[in-house]
């Protein structure tokens, strides 16, 4: 990983690194908070808030925390931070709260925060940790919010709850409902790869690197073997 | 017999229509990491249909006889991911020690169940629906066998487009989000019908 300047360490989340549609990590609430921009908007800050503080509170710590349970360590930080944040939404959102529903805590298990945990912040000074958490975030909530908007345009025919009436006639109900949110995201995968070429660092199949369990995991259980290319 | 009905109408309704792979994206990643071969597929379904019904019995009562007592129910998250987390580990420790052959088939799929969204979320949800101790069991292990269904038709559509042709860019996940939505597609026609049967 090449880390020359902090600028590119935060810029590299956005689109190169892009952790929904290059590292395809965090699919769940990609899949099910997207049925609508306001959701998938307060869904991408909720995990980036939770991102930047794990990422910050774990570089501080990454001295102090045995390497032999490091993840039961991340995984209680990130419960908690996941927890002010859940509490935080219901107080000041309560419509995005119901919304969201489970999705909210299940942010402890999303594999971004612990991947990038994982692979970033327990290796990194605090500032580095922090813009990494907050492109990685940005991105997220970029990826959710263009896969919302698709899917909210053109399955609902309205932009975050304001209809359009023109779309009306057209609208594609499936797009909105569970197989559309899959197709949009197939779709957009080959299409980021079109776009930036082949050239961003593709990932054919899940490998241990950037899996949150590698940690633990010592089998390569998943691993697939002979990548299609 | 009425509450007979009611469990089946919960455990018909977890696998099929509001199955937690197909329509409630829960569990993505093993769903589209694990399913390439149908042995690796059905022993990861067996570990998570387990692990789910194991953290439900633990996580139930105590949600409802420590959590809710106390007075610390916003501590939900923490307790649960902790909860399952160590489950995780002692069931692989117990499966080394009691049984190599199961763990030799089973026990390869365990750690990475500790970070599966499936079972954090079955066991909320368990506790958002207000669910009894014996519903919770029934909806957990309906989402245990709904995963597995899922992973086992999932792997021999994998299979299929391993041989064919795909165009460049949508080699890899793309082509196999696209048919993971197929099969969700599939799914949706289950949409009412436990509904119309327990009516």
């Amino acid at each position: 990983m090449k880390n020359n300047g902090n600028l590119s360490v935060m810029l590299k989340g956005l689109i190169k690194e892009n952790p929904v549609f290059v590292l395809i990590l965090g699919t769940c609430p990609t899949l099910a908070t997207t049925t609508n921009v306001e959701g998938a908007f307060g869904m991408g800050i909720a995990a980036l808030v939770v991102l930047v503080c794990s990422n910050i509170l774990i570089s501080l710590l990454r001295k102090v925390i045995p390497d032999s349970v490091r993840i039961p360590c991340y995984i209680v930080i990130i419960a908690a931070f996941v927890t002010i944040v859940q509490m935080l939404v219901q107080a000041f959102f309560p419509s995005l709260y119901d919304m969201l529903g489970v999705y909210l805590p299940l942010i402890t298990v999303n594999c971004i925060i612990l991947g990038r945990a994982e692979l970033f912040a327990s290796k990194n000074p605090i500032t580095k940790s922090a813009l990494d958490g907050l492109g990685m975030g940005a991105g997220f909530t970029l990826a959710l919010c263009a896969m919302a908007v698709i899917r909210e345009v053109f399955g609902n025919a309205s932009f975050a709850g304001i209809a359009i009436p023109f779309l009306e006639p057209y609208k594609i109900a499936i797009l909105v409902k569970a197989p559309g949110g899959m197709l949009v995201y197939g779709m957009l995968i080959a299409l980021v790869y079109v776009i930036t070429r082949g050239k961003a660092p593709k990932k054919t199949s899940f490998s241990c690197e950037g899996c949150p369990s590698a940690g633990n995991c010592h089998t390569g259980a998943c691993l697939e073997k002979g990548g299609e290319q | 017999m009425e509450m007979f009905y009611s469990l089946i109408a919960i455990l018909l309704s977890s696998v099929l229509v509001d199955n937690y792979v197909l329509s409630r994206f829960l569990g993505i990643c093993p769903f589209l990491g694990v399913s390439k071969k149908l042995d690796q597929a059905t022993g990861m379904g067996i570990s998570v249909t387990a692990v789910m019904l194991i953290a439900t019995a633990v996580t139930w009562p105590i949600q409802y006889f420590v959590l809710d007592k106390l007075g610390l129910g916003y501590m939900q998250t923490i307790v649960f991911i902790l909860v399952i987390a160590s489950l995780v580990q002692m069931l692989e420790l117990i499966l080394k020690r009691f049984s190599p052959a199961l763990h030799k088939g089973l026990g390869v799929y365990l750690p990475l169940i500790t970070t599966n969204c499936a079972v954090l979320g079955v066991a909320i949800n368990n506790i958002t629906d207000g669910y009894s101790f014996v519903e919770s069991l029934v909806s957990s292990l309906g989402c245990g066998l709904g995963f597995l269904l899922a992973m086992v038709l999932f792997s021999g559509v994998r299979s299929r487009i391993d041989e064919s042709r795909v165009p460049k860019p949508f080699r890899g996940l793309a082509v196999t989000l696209i048919a993971a939505s197929f099969i969700s597609l599939a799914f949706m026609g289950f949409a009412g019908v436990v509904d119309a049967l327990f009516a």
